[in-house]
Protein backbone atom coordinates (compact mmCIF):
# COMPACT_ATOMS: atom_id res chain seq x y z
CA UNK A 1 0.00 0.00 0.00
CA UNK A 2 2.98 2.47 1.10
CA UNK A 3 4.88 0.97 -1.79
CA UNK A 4 1.63 1.85 -3.80
CA UNK A 5 1.37 5.49 -2.50
CA UNK A 6 5.59 6.15 -3.19
CA UNK A 7 5.16 5.37 -6.56
CA UNK A 8 2.31 7.33 -7.44
CA UNK A 9 3.69 10.28 -6.00
CA UNK A 10 7.03 9.49 -7.59
CA UNK A 11 4.96 9.63 -11.08
CA UNK A 12 3.49 13.24 -10.27
CA UNK A 13 6.71 14.11 -9.20
CA UNK A 14 8.13 13.49 -12.53
CA UNK A 15 5.04 14.86 -14.43
CA UNK A 16 5.02 17.74 -12.66
CA UNK A 17 8.85 18.12 -13.59
CA UNK A 18 7.88 17.45 -17.06
CA UNK A 19 5.17 20.14 -17.12
CA UNK A 20 7.20 23.25 -15.58
CA UNK A 21 9.94 22.26 -18.37
CA UNK A 22 7.52 22.23 -21.24
CA UNK A 23 5.83 25.35 -19.85
CA UNK A 24 9.22 26.85 -19.50
CA UNK A 25 9.94 25.73 -22.95
CA UNK A 26 6.34 27.43 -24.57
CA UNK A 27 7.18 30.49 -22.46
CA UNK A 28 11.54 30.68 -24.28
CA UNK A 29 10.10 29.97 -27.88
CA UNK A 30 7.41 32.77 -27.68
CA UNK A 31 10.12 35.07 -25.77
CA UNK A 32 12.12 34.22 -28.65
CA UNK A 33 9.77 34.67 -31.57
CA UNK A 34 8.56 38.54 -29.90
CA UNK A 35 6.24 39.17 -33.24
CA UNK A 36 4.14 36.52 -32.38
CA UNK A 37 3.22 38.01 -28.96
CA UNK A 38 3.72 41.56 -30.11
CA UNK A 39 1.35 40.68 -32.74
CA UNK A 40 -1.62 39.19 -30.73
CA UNK A 41 -0.83 42.13 -27.94
CA UNK A 42 -1.50 44.88 -31.01
CA UNK A 43 -4.23 42.91 -31.97
CA UNK A 44 -6.44 43.05 -28.73
CA UNK A 45 -5.24 47.23 -29.13
CA UNK A 46 -6.23 47.97 -32.46
CA UNK A 47 -9.46 46.36 -32.01
CA UNK A 48 -10.05 47.71 -28.50
CA UNK A 49 -9.76 51.30 -30.63
CA UNK A 50 -11.76 50.07 -33.79
CA UNK A 51 -15.20 49.54 -31.55
CA UNK A 52 -14.10 52.80 -29.54
CA UNK A 53 -14.06 54.45 -33.20
CA UNK A 54 -17.09 52.87 -34.67
CA UNK A 55 -19.26 53.21 -31.66
CA UNK A 56 -18.08 57.21 -31.80
CA UNK A 57 -18.60 57.70 -27.93
CA UNK A 58 -16.71 60.39 -26.10
CA UNK A 59 -15.23 58.87 -22.78
CA UNK A 60 -17.14 56.81 -20.87
CA UNK A 61 -20.53 57.55 -22.55
CA UNK A 62 -21.44 53.81 -23.30
CA UNK A 63 -24.23 52.16 -21.97
CA UNK A 64 -22.93 49.35 -19.28
CA UNK A 65 -24.60 46.09 -20.99
CA UNK A 66 -23.00 47.69 -24.46
CA UNK A 67 -19.69 48.28 -22.31
CA UNK A 68 -20.04 44.41 -21.05
CA UNK A 69 -20.75 42.81 -24.36
CA UNK A 70 -18.08 44.64 -26.52
CA UNK A 71 -15.16 43.73 -23.85
CA UNK A 72 -16.12 40.35 -23.86
CA UNK A 73 -15.89 39.76 -27.54
CA UNK A 74 -13.09 41.55 -27.95
CA UNK A 75 -11.30 39.18 -25.82
CA UNK A 76 -13.37 36.38 -26.90
CA UNK A 77 -12.02 36.66 -30.52
CA UNK A 78 -8.58 37.37 -29.36
CA UNK A 79 -8.23 34.48 -27.30
CA UNK A 80 -9.11 32.57 -30.33
CA UNK A 81 -6.16 34.10 -32.69
CA UNK A 82 -3.95 34.01 -29.60
CA UNK A 83 -4.38 30.11 -28.55
CA UNK A 84 -5.22 29.03 -32.59
CA UNK A 85 -1.25 28.73 -32.93
CA UNK A 86 -0.74 26.67 -30.03
CA UNK A 87 0.10 23.59 -32.14
CA UNK A 88 0.73 25.17 -35.64
CA UNK A 89 3.87 27.45 -34.21
CA UNK A 90 5.99 24.16 -34.13
CA UNK A 91 6.99 21.65 -37.10
CA UNK A 92 6.09 18.37 -37.14
CA UNK A 93 9.82 16.77 -36.43
CA UNK A 94 9.92 18.83 -33.27
CA UNK A 95 6.62 17.18 -32.28
CA UNK A 96 7.46 14.31 -33.15
CA UNK A 97 10.63 15.03 -30.50
CA UNK A 98 7.81 15.60 -27.70
CA UNK A 99 5.69 12.74 -28.67
CA UNK A 100 8.70 10.61 -27.70
CA UNK A 101 10.10 12.81 -24.24
CA UNK A 102 7.30 13.66 -22.78
CA UNK A 103 3.50 12.00 -22.41
CA UNK A 104 0.49 13.53 -24.08
CA UNK A 105 -0.73 14.01 -20.33
CA UNK A 106 1.97 16.72 -19.42
CA UNK A 107 1.89 18.33 -22.87
CA UNK A 108 -1.74 19.02 -22.89
CA UNK A 109 -2.01 20.48 -18.78
CA UNK A 110 1.46 22.40 -20.00
CA UNK A 111 -0.35 24.20 -22.61
CA UNK A 112 -3.09 24.77 -21.09
CA UNK A 113 -1.33 26.47 -18.27
CA UNK A 114 1.05 28.78 -20.44
CA UNK A 115 -2.10 29.22 -22.57
CA UNK A 116 -4.29 30.43 -19.66
CA UNK A 117 -1.21 32.89 -18.81
CA UNK A 118 -1.59 34.27 -22.37
CA UNK A 119 -5.21 34.53 -22.08
CA UNK A 120 -5.21 36.62 -18.62
CA UNK A 121 -2.67 38.86 -19.77
CA UNK A 122 -4.58 39.88 -23.05
CA UNK A 123 -8.10 40.21 -21.06
CA UNK A 124 -5.95 42.39 -18.40
CA UNK A 125 -4.34 44.45 -21.22
CA UNK A 126 -7.83 44.39 -23.20
CA UNK A 127 -9.47 45.66 -19.86
CA UNK A 128 -6.53 48.27 -19.40
CA UNK A 129 -6.92 49.73 -22.60
CA UNK A 130 -10.76 49.56 -22.53
CA UNK A 131 -10.34 51.60 -19.55
CA UNK A 132 -8.64 54.47 -20.73
CA UNK A 133 -10.62 54.78 -23.65
CA UNK A 134 -13.90 54.07 -23.07
CA UNK A 135 -14.27 54.69 -19.21
CA UNK A 136 -14.22 52.36 -16.47
CA UNK A 137 -17.54 51.46 -14.77
CA UNK A 138 -16.42 48.51 -12.46
CA UNK A 139 -17.71 49.17 -9.12
CA UNK A 140 -16.56 45.69 -7.68
CA UNK A 141 -12.11 45.70 -8.73
CA UNK A 142 -11.50 41.81 -7.14
CA UNK A 143 -14.59 40.13 -8.60
CA UNK A 144 -13.88 41.52 -12.16
CA UNK A 145 -10.66 40.17 -11.65
CA UNK A 146 -11.32 36.79 -10.58
CA UNK A 147 -14.28 36.22 -13.31
CA UNK A 148 -11.28 37.41 -15.62
CA UNK A 149 -9.04 34.28 -14.38
CA UNK A 150 -11.68 31.63 -13.83
CA UNK A 151 -12.48 32.94 -17.72
CA UNK A 152 -9.34 32.72 -18.65
CA UNK A 153 -9.04 29.15 -17.39
CA UNK A 154 -11.85 28.03 -19.38
CA UNK A 155 -11.15 29.27 -22.45
CA UNK A 156 -7.75 28.33 -22.77
CA UNK A 157 -8.55 24.88 -21.83
CA UNK A 158 -11.38 24.46 -24.69
CA UNK A 159 -8.97 26.31 -27.17
CA UNK A 160 -6.36 24.20 -26.38
CA UNK A 161 -8.03 21.10 -27.07
CA UNK A 162 -10.13 23.02 -30.22
CA UNK A 163 -6.99 24.21 -31.34
CA UNK A 164 -5.23 20.42 -31.44
CA UNK A 165 -8.02 18.95 -33.25
CA UNK A 166 -7.97 22.29 -36.00
CA UNK A 167 -4.38 21.70 -36.29
CA UNK A 168 -5.16 18.15 -37.43
CA UNK A 169 -7.57 19.15 -40.23
CA UNK A 170 -5.39 21.72 -42.00
CA UNK A 171 -5.92 24.19 -39.29
CA UNK A 172 -7.73 26.86 -41.16
CA UNK A 173 -8.75 29.49 -38.98
CA UNK A 174 -12.64 29.13 -39.80
CA UNK A 175 -12.90 25.95 -38.89
CA UNK A 176 -10.98 26.76 -35.23
CA UNK A 177 -13.41 29.24 -34.70
CA UNK A 178 -16.70 27.48 -35.45
CA UNK A 179 -15.20 24.24 -33.69
CA UNK A 180 -14.92 26.42 -30.98
CA UNK A 181 -17.55 29.10 -30.81
CA UNK A 182 -20.47 26.87 -29.82
CA UNK A 183 -18.10 25.05 -27.15
CA UNK A 184 -16.87 28.87 -25.74
CA UNK A 185 -20.61 30.33 -25.44
CA UNK A 186 -21.99 28.55 -22.12
CA UNK A 187 -17.96 29.67 -20.48
CA UNK A 188 -19.01 33.16 -22.47
CA UNK A 189 -22.20 33.46 -20.55
CA UNK A 190 -21.72 33.06 -17.27
CA UNK A 191 -18.74 35.72 -17.68
CA UNK A 192 -20.41 38.23 -18.89
CA UNK A 193 -23.27 37.36 -16.25
CA UNK A 194 -20.93 37.39 -13.59
CA UNK A 195 -18.90 40.75 -14.56
CA UNK A 196 -22.13 42.72 -15.35
CA UNK A 197 -23.21 42.30 -11.72
CA UNK A 198 -19.57 43.32 -10.30
CA UNK A 199 -19.47 45.98 -12.76
CA UNK A 200 -22.79 47.18 -11.00
CA UNK A 201 -21.18 46.38 -7.71
CA UNK A 202 -23.73 43.89 -6.78
CA UNK A 203 -23.41 42.17 -3.22
CA UNK A 204 -21.20 39.11 -4.02
CA UNK A 205 -23.27 36.64 -2.66
CA UNK A 206 -25.20 37.43 -6.06
CA UNK A 207 -22.81 35.67 -8.21
CA UNK A 208 -21.60 33.12 -6.13
CA UNK A 209 -23.67 30.32 -7.43
CA UNK A 210 -22.56 31.46 -11.09
CA UNK A 211 -18.93 31.38 -9.78
CA UNK A 212 -19.26 27.96 -8.78
CA UNK A 213 -20.95 26.87 -12.17
CA UNK A 214 -18.49 28.70 -14.01
CA UNK A 215 -16.02 26.47 -11.87
CA UNK A 216 -17.69 23.33 -12.68
CA UNK A 217 -17.55 24.11 -16.46
CA UNK A 218 -14.17 24.79 -17.00
CA UNK A 219 -13.25 21.45 -14.35
CA UNK A 220 -15.97 19.64 -16.90
CA UNK A 221 -14.24 21.09 -19.99
CA UNK A 222 -10.45 20.80 -18.84
CA UNK A 223 -11.20 16.96 -17.73
CA UNK A 224 -12.72 16.09 -20.91
CA UNK A 225 -9.26 17.93 -22.53
CA UNK A 226 -6.99 15.96 -20.15
CA UNK A 227 -9.06 12.35 -21.38
CA UNK A 228 -9.42 13.03 -24.86
CA UNK A 229 -6.15 14.93 -25.54
CA UNK A 230 -3.97 11.33 -25.85
CA UNK A 231 -6.01 10.40 -28.69
CA UNK A 232 -5.41 13.61 -30.67
CA UNK A 233 -1.64 13.47 -30.11
CA UNK A 234 -1.26 9.64 -30.95
CA UNK A 235 -2.46 10.01 -34.94
CA UNK B 1 -30.23 -5.16 -36.47
CA UNK B 2 -32.56 -7.08 -38.60
CA UNK B 3 -35.10 -7.76 -36.06
CA UNK B 4 -38.67 -6.68 -37.13
CA UNK B 5 -40.38 -6.36 -34.02
CA UNK B 6 -39.27 -2.76 -32.56
CA UNK B 7 -40.05 -1.60 -36.53
CA UNK B 8 -44.01 -2.63 -35.90
CA UNK B 9 -43.69 -1.11 -32.46
CA UNK B 10 -42.32 2.05 -34.16
CA UNK B 11 -44.93 2.27 -36.67
CA UNK B 12 -47.82 1.48 -33.94
CA UNK B 13 -46.77 4.27 -31.44
CA UNK B 14 -46.59 6.93 -33.93
CA UNK B 15 -49.78 5.84 -35.38
CA UNK B 16 -51.30 5.80 -31.84
CA UNK B 17 -49.08 9.55 -31.56
CA UNK B 18 -50.86 10.85 -34.29
CA UNK B 19 -54.20 9.27 -33.61
CA UNK B 20 -54.56 10.11 -29.71
CA UNK B 21 -52.01 12.98 -30.49
CA UNK B 22 -54.66 14.75 -32.51
CA UNK B 23 -58.04 13.53 -31.64
CA UNK B 24 -58.13 12.93 -27.74
CA UNK B 25 -59.27 14.94 -24.96
CA UNK B 26 -56.75 17.73 -23.45
CA UNK B 27 -56.59 20.04 -20.39
CA UNK B 28 -58.16 23.70 -21.53
CA UNK B 29 -55.68 26.22 -20.46
CA UNK B 30 -55.72 29.84 -20.77
CA UNK B 31 -53.53 31.11 -23.80
CA UNK B 32 -52.28 27.43 -24.83
CA UNK B 33 -55.45 26.24 -25.66
CA UNK B 34 -55.60 23.75 -28.39
CA UNK B 35 -51.50 23.84 -29.08
CA UNK B 36 -50.97 22.14 -25.54
CA UNK B 37 -50.41 19.24 -28.42
CA UNK B 38 -47.18 20.56 -29.52
CA UNK B 39 -45.71 18.29 -26.31
CA UNK B 40 -46.63 15.24 -28.43
CA UNK B 41 -44.70 16.55 -31.65
CA UNK B 42 -42.69 19.44 -30.21
CA UNK B 43 -41.14 18.45 -26.70
CA UNK B 44 -40.90 14.89 -28.06
CA UNK B 45 -38.22 15.65 -30.51
CA UNK B 46 -35.83 16.98 -28.21
CA UNK B 47 -36.18 14.04 -26.25
CA UNK B 48 -35.72 11.87 -29.22
CA UNK B 49 -32.80 13.77 -30.17
CA UNK B 50 -31.27 13.48 -26.59
CA UNK B 51 -31.83 10.06 -26.64
CA UNK B 52 -29.98 10.16 -30.13
CA UNK B 53 -26.91 12.23 -29.05
CA UNK B 54 -26.43 9.87 -26.22
CA UNK B 55 -26.17 6.49 -27.98
CA UNK B 56 -24.21 8.42 -31.26
CA UNK B 57 -21.01 9.08 -28.15
CA UNK B 58 -21.28 6.03 -26.61
CA UNK B 59 -20.40 4.80 -30.26
CA UNK B 60 -17.73 7.32 -30.63
CA UNK B 61 -16.22 5.96 -26.93
CA UNK B 62 -16.33 2.61 -28.52
CA UNK B 63 -14.48 4.10 -31.69
CA UNK B 64 -11.95 5.19 -29.49
CA UNK B 65 -11.82 2.15 -27.28
CA UNK B 66 -11.17 -0.46 -30.14
CA UNK B 67 -11.11 1.72 -32.86
CA UNK B 68 -13.48 -0.53 -35.68
CA UNK B 69 -15.21 1.97 -38.83
CA UNK B 70 -18.26 0.27 -37.63
CA UNK B 71 -18.45 1.95 -34.73
CA UNK B 72 -17.87 5.21 -36.35
CA UNK B 73 -20.60 4.90 -38.79
CA UNK B 74 -23.18 4.30 -36.34
CA UNK B 75 -21.72 7.38 -34.33
CA UNK B 76 -22.20 9.67 -37.51
CA UNK B 77 -25.25 8.10 -38.37
CA UNK B 78 -26.92 8.87 -34.63
CA UNK B 79 -25.24 12.01 -35.04
CA UNK B 80 -27.11 12.67 -37.98
CA UNK B 81 -30.63 11.35 -36.93
CA UNK B 82 -30.21 13.73 -33.40
CA UNK B 83 -29.12 17.17 -36.24
CA UNK B 84 -32.57 16.12 -38.11
CA UNK B 85 -34.47 15.79 -34.86
CA UNK B 86 -33.11 19.15 -33.67
CA UNK B 87 -34.01 20.88 -37.14
CA UNK B 88 -37.58 19.95 -36.68
CA UNK B 89 -37.67 20.38 -33.32
CA UNK B 90 -36.46 24.28 -33.54
CA UNK B 91 -38.89 24.31 -36.76
CA UNK B 92 -41.92 23.19 -34.69
CA UNK B 93 -41.23 25.25 -32.07
CA UNK B 94 -40.44 28.50 -33.44
CA UNK B 95 -44.43 28.31 -35.28
CA UNK B 96 -45.79 26.85 -31.85
CA UNK B 97 -44.06 30.01 -29.96
CA UNK B 98 -45.36 32.10 -32.74
CA UNK B 99 -49.13 31.44 -31.92
CA UNK B 100 -48.47 31.47 -27.91
CA UNK B 101 -45.53 33.89 -27.18
CA UNK B 102 -46.35 36.06 -29.86
CA UNK B 103 -42.74 35.69 -31.68
CA UNK B 104 -41.39 33.05 -33.97
CA UNK B 105 -37.99 33.79 -32.05
CA UNK B 106 -37.76 34.84 -28.48
CA UNK B 107 -34.71 35.38 -26.33
CA UNK B 108 -35.16 32.61 -23.77
CA UNK B 109 -32.25 30.47 -22.43
CA UNK B 110 -33.59 27.18 -24.01
CA UNK B 111 -34.12 28.76 -27.69
CA UNK B 112 -30.51 29.86 -27.31
CA UNK B 113 -28.58 26.39 -25.76
CA UNK B 114 -30.83 24.71 -28.83
CA UNK B 115 -29.62 26.84 -31.42
CA UNK B 116 -26.19 26.16 -30.07
CA UNK B 117 -26.19 23.33 -30.20
CA UNK B 118 -27.51 22.54 -33.72
CA UNK B 119 -24.15 24.73 -34.50
CA UNK B 120 -21.80 22.28 -32.44
CA UNK B 121 -23.25 19.53 -34.47
CA UNK B 122 -23.30 21.44 -38.12
CA UNK B 123 -19.31 21.66 -36.83
CA UNK B 124 -18.97 18.17 -36.24
CA UNK B 125 -20.08 17.71 -39.62
CA UNK B 126 -17.76 20.36 -40.97
CA UNK B 127 -15.11 19.03 -39.20
CA UNK B 128 -15.96 15.56 -40.62
CA UNK B 129 -16.07 16.54 -44.46
CA UNK B 130 -12.40 18.42 -43.88
CA UNK B 131 -10.58 15.51 -43.28
CA UNK B 132 -10.00 13.19 -45.67
CA UNK B 133 -8.09 10.17 -44.18
CA UNK B 134 -11.15 7.80 -43.28
CA UNK B 135 -9.30 6.37 -39.73
CA UNK B 136 -8.23 10.38 -38.92
CA UNK B 137 -11.53 11.22 -40.06
CA UNK B 138 -13.49 8.81 -37.60
CA UNK B 139 -11.06 9.17 -34.53
CA UNK B 140 -10.50 13.02 -34.64
CA UNK B 141 -14.58 13.51 -35.14
CA UNK B 142 -15.19 10.87 -32.30
CA UNK B 143 -12.84 13.27 -29.93
CA UNK B 144 -14.93 16.28 -31.63
CA UNK B 145 -18.53 15.12 -30.60
CA UNK B 146 -17.53 13.56 -27.08
CA UNK B 147 -15.85 17.41 -26.39
CA UNK B 148 -19.12 18.70 -27.78
CA UNK B 149 -21.24 16.85 -26.05
CA UNK B 150 -19.54 17.45 -22.11
CA UNK B 151 -20.08 21.28 -23.08
CA UNK B 152 -23.91 20.60 -24.55
CA UNK B 153 -25.42 19.08 -21.59
CA UNK B 154 -24.28 21.63 -19.16
CA UNK B 155 -25.90 24.19 -21.40
CA UNK B 156 -29.07 22.56 -21.72
CA UNK B 157 -29.64 21.07 -18.37
CA UNK B 158 -28.01 23.60 -16.12
CA UNK B 159 -27.51 27.30 -17.45
CA UNK B 160 -31.60 27.67 -17.92
CA UNK B 161 -32.60 26.98 -14.78
CA UNK B 162 -29.59 29.82 -13.61
CA UNK B 163 -32.00 32.19 -15.89
CA UNK B 164 -35.27 33.04 -16.34
CA UNK B 165 -37.28 31.02 -19.22
CA UNK B 166 -40.25 31.04 -20.42
CA UNK B 167 -39.90 26.85 -20.34
CA UNK B 168 -41.29 25.09 -17.46
CA UNK B 169 -38.58 24.07 -14.96
CA UNK B 170 -36.58 26.72 -15.35
CA UNK B 171 -36.45 29.78 -13.29
CA UNK B 172 -38.13 29.10 -10.44
CA UNK B 173 -41.04 28.16 -12.09
CA UNK B 174 -42.09 24.58 -11.41
CA UNK B 175 -40.08 21.72 -13.16
CA UNK B 176 -41.63 19.29 -15.43
CA UNK B 177 -43.55 16.99 -13.93
CA UNK B 178 -44.98 19.35 -11.51
CA UNK B 179 -46.44 21.11 -14.03
CA UNK B 180 -49.57 20.90 -15.18
CA UNK B 181 -48.17 17.62 -17.17
CA UNK B 182 -51.38 15.59 -16.45
CA UNK B 183 -52.36 12.09 -16.74
CA UNK B 184 -54.01 12.76 -20.27
CA UNK B 185 -50.94 13.96 -21.51
CA UNK B 186 -48.82 11.64 -19.96
CA UNK B 187 -50.36 8.40 -21.73
CA UNK B 188 -49.74 10.20 -25.09
CA UNK B 189 -46.20 11.68 -24.65
CA UNK B 190 -44.52 9.02 -23.22
CA UNK B 191 -45.25 6.71 -26.00
CA UNK B 192 -44.31 9.11 -28.63
CA UNK B 193 -41.33 9.83 -26.97
CA UNK B 194 -40.61 6.11 -27.78
CA UNK B 195 -41.93 5.98 -30.97
CA UNK B 196 -40.15 8.96 -31.88
CA UNK B 197 -36.57 7.46 -30.77
CA UNK B 198 -37.57 4.17 -32.38
CA UNK B 199 -37.78 5.90 -35.79
CA UNK B 200 -35.07 7.49 -35.45
CA UNK B 201 -32.76 4.69 -34.62
CA UNK B 202 -34.82 2.87 -37.88
CA UNK B 203 -33.50 5.75 -40.27
CA UNK B 204 -30.03 5.80 -38.50
CA UNK B 205 -29.65 1.61 -39.46
CA UNK B 206 -30.47 1.44 -42.85
CA UNK B 207 -27.95 4.53 -43.40
CA UNK B 208 -25.49 2.42 -41.79
CA UNK B 209 -26.39 -0.10 -44.01
CA UNK B 210 -26.26 1.82 -47.14
CA UNK B 211 -22.76 3.14 -46.18
CA UNK B 212 -21.17 0.20 -45.50
CA UNK B 213 -22.57 -1.56 -48.53
CA UNK B 214 -21.20 2.03 -50.66
CA UNK B 215 -17.83 0.91 -48.78
CA UNK B 216 -18.20 -2.91 -49.70
CA UNK B 217 -18.82 -1.56 -53.37
CA UNK B 218 -15.70 0.88 -53.29
CA UNK B 219 -13.38 -1.82 -52.19
CA UNK B 220 -14.86 -4.45 -54.91
CA UNK B 221 -14.16 -1.77 -57.48
CA UNK B 222 -10.76 -0.86 -56.33
CA UNK B 223 -9.36 -4.76 -55.72
CA UNK B 224 -10.60 -5.70 -59.55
Amino acid sequence: MLRYFINTLYLCHQMLDEIIALVKKEATLEWRQKYALNGILLYVISTVYITYLSIGVKGGTVQIPTWNALYWIIILFSAVNAVAKSFIQENSGRQLYYYMIASPESIIISKILYNTCLTLVLSLLGYLVFSVVMGNPVQDQPMFLLNLLLTSIGFSSCLTMVSSIAGKAGNNGTLMAILSFPILIPILLLAIQISKNAIDGLDRGVSLDKIITLLAINGVIAATSYLLFPFIWKS
Amino acid sequence: MKATWWKVLAIALLAYTLIAGLLADVPRLPILNETIRALYFHVAMWFAMLAMLTVGIVYSIKYLRNGRLEDDDMSLEFTNAAILFGVIGIATGSLWARFTWGAYWTNDPKLNAAAIGLLMYFAYLILRNSLTDIFQRAKISAVYSIFAYAAFIPLIFILPRLTDSLHPGNGGNPGFNAYDMDSQLRIVFYPAVIGWSLLGTWVTTIRVRYRRLERKMEEKMINQ
